[in-house]
């Protein structure tokens, strides 16, 4: 296959997500007047380096596909920038060429999927109108990989396939672009848990077969820790913390970072879970909380948490682990910040 | 040991007839004890919704063909009718479902839905119903439960709507509680407060809670016992920690490698291969045999036999009785 290539060197980041914002009005009344705002994205800010799995967790609304989708400018930006393989869209790359390299995966398997092509018309179908050699043989091929043996499942139709298969078939139709970045949005989440182990093998295998990168987002924290090289937790549209696999699993430093950690089920029957770690239902993105977001539900909060946005601070002198919390940054002036900086 | 079991199914089948006929259920055998949390596991389509609805007589007559019994409390659930099934229903046995919506009318308050419920079922006056309500939302650790009587479902939060609905469940004080996936649908955070609770009135109350889940890690949360559900059948039960730490059905060891709980990164799962049966046809032979790395010609040839592992540990699997299978 011809890969695009390269252009930025192994050290560009083959995407960088610069400052994104993306707000939706609500309207309502006779006048359908916006009435109030949902703060979806939130100045998110992130980079995915050539060759690794980036997972993204968080809960839902916390807007994890409206960043997914502003990455391949299924909806637009309010502001901020997306850089490609060191290429500003909009300005070194066109939409349509980001489009080349960037291809997304959906939880639903059947709306992704055009209900009346046959999956090879389906898998054919991007090449085809981009006018990519052989789009029919290079189908083929992919279908086969994925573990559809094109003789027996070519000329079937999406509701004759089972949710594993569809999805198999979209990731198919996602390869056959040629893409270097793949999304994954939820793309295992809807799967009964036997078959989505199967898909993980295949998603893992592809990775290294094509040297393709992922952005893995699901809100499943053992999926995403099994996948993934580095993890990026939001929170009502903001990033709280973004570091290592295995630091934001064993050593997280946001308070909600560990709370989500702490909701997990132990799957030890001798250890189960005594407390909840947190009270309440997640807040609302529409008039976000001032400051942290996250301190009308933290047990750490300080009355700097409500008054001043806390900045993503290095975590223990790991440059590669940050945490927007007050208590990491010396200088918030918050209680513990000191003794937990020095940790 | 001759307690009467609160739930008895003694060889239950379910088969759906129409254009297809669906061999839901096949020869289900499986009791609870009063008191008891039982953990009914099994991936979709493996019958647990079925199994919960023929508990509740919720399955359509003219299209059900059902054989073998389901007693309650020795109260033969079929033969009920009238009277006693609505008594049965809502009364001695109540469920929670994954959409609070199933139970939930839009149309009225939450407090006078239960304030109804419990009216209904022990003859009290609205007055003293009202108390029940309150006291039910306070129990379910609903902020500010006076103002919440007086609230519509759809002016509550996801997770507030869940503790409604287990609210609006257990007011009449059942002895049964049948809860489908009541929290798939909620975050994590707040999955695990439903959880808890759960777990805290069940014992409370000291009523027995079948809890469908596909997810295993949910079943470990709650459960004093689980029972793996495939194909329209139990292929192991036993206490939670026996299935959990000693799995012996290739099916349950498959789950819990999948749940990736401990999975080193990158390397390859074991996964199970293939899809489940599709039910067209009565299982002749082990149900698992095609996708099952470790299946014999005999698995091909007969219903595997129920093997009792000891201390209540079943498995339906001819391997499970060989210590080679523990390794
Ligand atoms: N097209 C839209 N119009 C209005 N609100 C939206 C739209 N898309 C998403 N939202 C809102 O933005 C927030 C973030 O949504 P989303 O990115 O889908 O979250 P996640 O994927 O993390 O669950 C949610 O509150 C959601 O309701
Ligand atoms: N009313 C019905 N008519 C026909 N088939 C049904 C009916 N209800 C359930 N089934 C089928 O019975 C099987 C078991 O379903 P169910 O108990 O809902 O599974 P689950 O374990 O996911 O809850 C499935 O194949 C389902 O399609
Ligand atoms: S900044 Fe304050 S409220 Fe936010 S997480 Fe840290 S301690 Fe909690
Ligand atoms: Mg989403
Ligand atoms: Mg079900």
């Amino acid at each position: 296959m011809t890969r695009q290539e390269d252009r930025g060197g192994p050290r560009q980041p083959l995407l960088i997500a610069k400052d994104l914002k993306r707000h939706f009005p609500i309207r309502s009344g006779l006048l359908n007047r916006q009435t109030a705002t949902v703060h979806a994205v939130d100045g998110v800010s992130f980079d995915v380096k050539k060759g690794e799995v980036l997972g993204i967790v968080g809960e839902s609304g916390c807007g994890k596909s409206t960043t997914a989708r502003l990455m391949i400018g299924l909806i637009e930006l309010d502001d901020g920038q997306i850089i490609f393989d060191g290429d500003v869209l909009g300005e070194d790359i066109t939409l349509k060429e980001l489009r080349r390299g960037v291809q997304m995966v959906f939880q639903d398997s059947y709306a992704s999927l055009n209900p009346r092509l046959t999956i090879l018309d389906s898998v054919a179908f991007g090449p085809k109108i981009n006018g990519l050699e052989d789009p029919e043989g290079k189908a083929r091929n992919l279908l086969k990989r994925v573990g559809l043996e094109p003789d027996r499942f070519a000329h079937r139709y999406p509701h004759e396939l089972s949710g594993g298969q569809r999805q198999r078939v979209n990731i198919a139709r996602a390869l056959a672009m040629e893409p270097r970045l793949v999304i994954l949005d939820e793309a295992v989440s809807a799967l009964d848990k036997s078959v989505e182990a199967q898909v993980l093998n295949l998603l893992n295998e592809l990775r290294e077969e094509f040297g393709l990168t992922y952005i893995f987002i699901s809100h499943d924290l053992n999926v995403v820790r099994y996948i993934s090289d580095r993890v990026l937790v939001m929170y009502l549209g903001e990033v709280v913390e973004v570091g290592p696999a295995e630091a934001i699993y064993h050593n997280q430093a946001h308070p909600y970072t560990s709370s989500l950690f702490a909701a997990m089920p132990s799957m030890d029957p001798d250890n189960r879970t005594e407390e909840p770690p947190l009270a309440g239902d997640p807040p609302n993105p529409i008039n976000p909380p001032s400051g942290c977001r996250f301190h009308t539900r933290c047990k750490f909060a300080e009355s700097v948490c409500s008054a001043a946005k806390p900045k993503l601070s290095v975590i223990g002198g790991d440059e590669t682990h940050l945490a927007a919390c007050h208590m990491m940054d010396p200088a918030s002036g918050h209680s513990q910040s000191f003794r937990e900086a020095a940790e | 040991m001759s307690e009467t079991p609160l739930v008895e199914f003694k060889d239950l089948v379910v088969r759906f007839k129409g254009d297809r006929t669906v061999h839901a259920i096949n020869g289900l055998n499986l009791n609870l004890k009063p008191g008891e949390m039982l953990g009914l596991l099994g991936e979709s389509g493996s019958g647990k919704s079925v199994t919960l609805k023929t508990l509740l007589r919720l399955l359509p007559p003219k299209r059900t063909d059902l054989e073998g019994s389901v007693k309650v409390l020795g109260t033969d659930v079929m033969s009920l009718s009238g009277r006693a099934l609505a008594k049965y229903r809502g009364g001695d046995v109540s469920m929670v479902f994954q959409e609070p919506a199933l139970a939930l009318d839009p149309v009225y308050t939450i407090g006078d839905q239960i304030a109804e419920a419990v009216m209904r079922h022990k003859g009290i006056s609205k007055l003293a119903a009202m108390d029940v309500a309150l006291d039910m939302l306070t129990r379910v650790r609903i902020p500010s439960p006076e103002r919440r009587l007086k609230n519509y479902p759809h002016e509550m939060s996801g997770g507030m709507r869940q503790r409604a609905m287990i609210a609006l469940a257990l007011a009449c004080r059942p002895k049964l509680l049948l809860a489908d996936e009541p929290t798939t649908a909620l975050d994590a955070t707040v999955q695990i407060q439903i959880l808890l609770l759960l777990r805290e009135l069940q014992k409370e109350f000291g009523m027995g809670v079948i809890f469908v889940t596909h997810d295993i890690g949910v079943a470990v949360e709650v459960s004093d016992r689980i029972a793996v559900m495939y194909a329209g059948n139990i292929v192991e039960t036993g206490k939670t920690r026996d299935v959990i730490k000693n799995p012996r059905h290739p099916y349950t060891r498959g789950l819990l490698a999948a749940n990736l709980h401990g999975a080193v990164k990158g390397s390859r799962l074991d996964a199970i291969p293939g899809s489940p049966p599709p039910l067209e046809e009565a299982p002749s032979n082990c149900s698992f045999a095609p996708r099952c790395s470790l299946a014999r010609p005999e698995c091909w040839k007969a219903l595997p036999p129920r093997i009792d592992i000891g201390n209540g540990h079943e498995a339906a699997c001819v391997l499970a009785a060989e210590a080679a299978v523990t390794a």
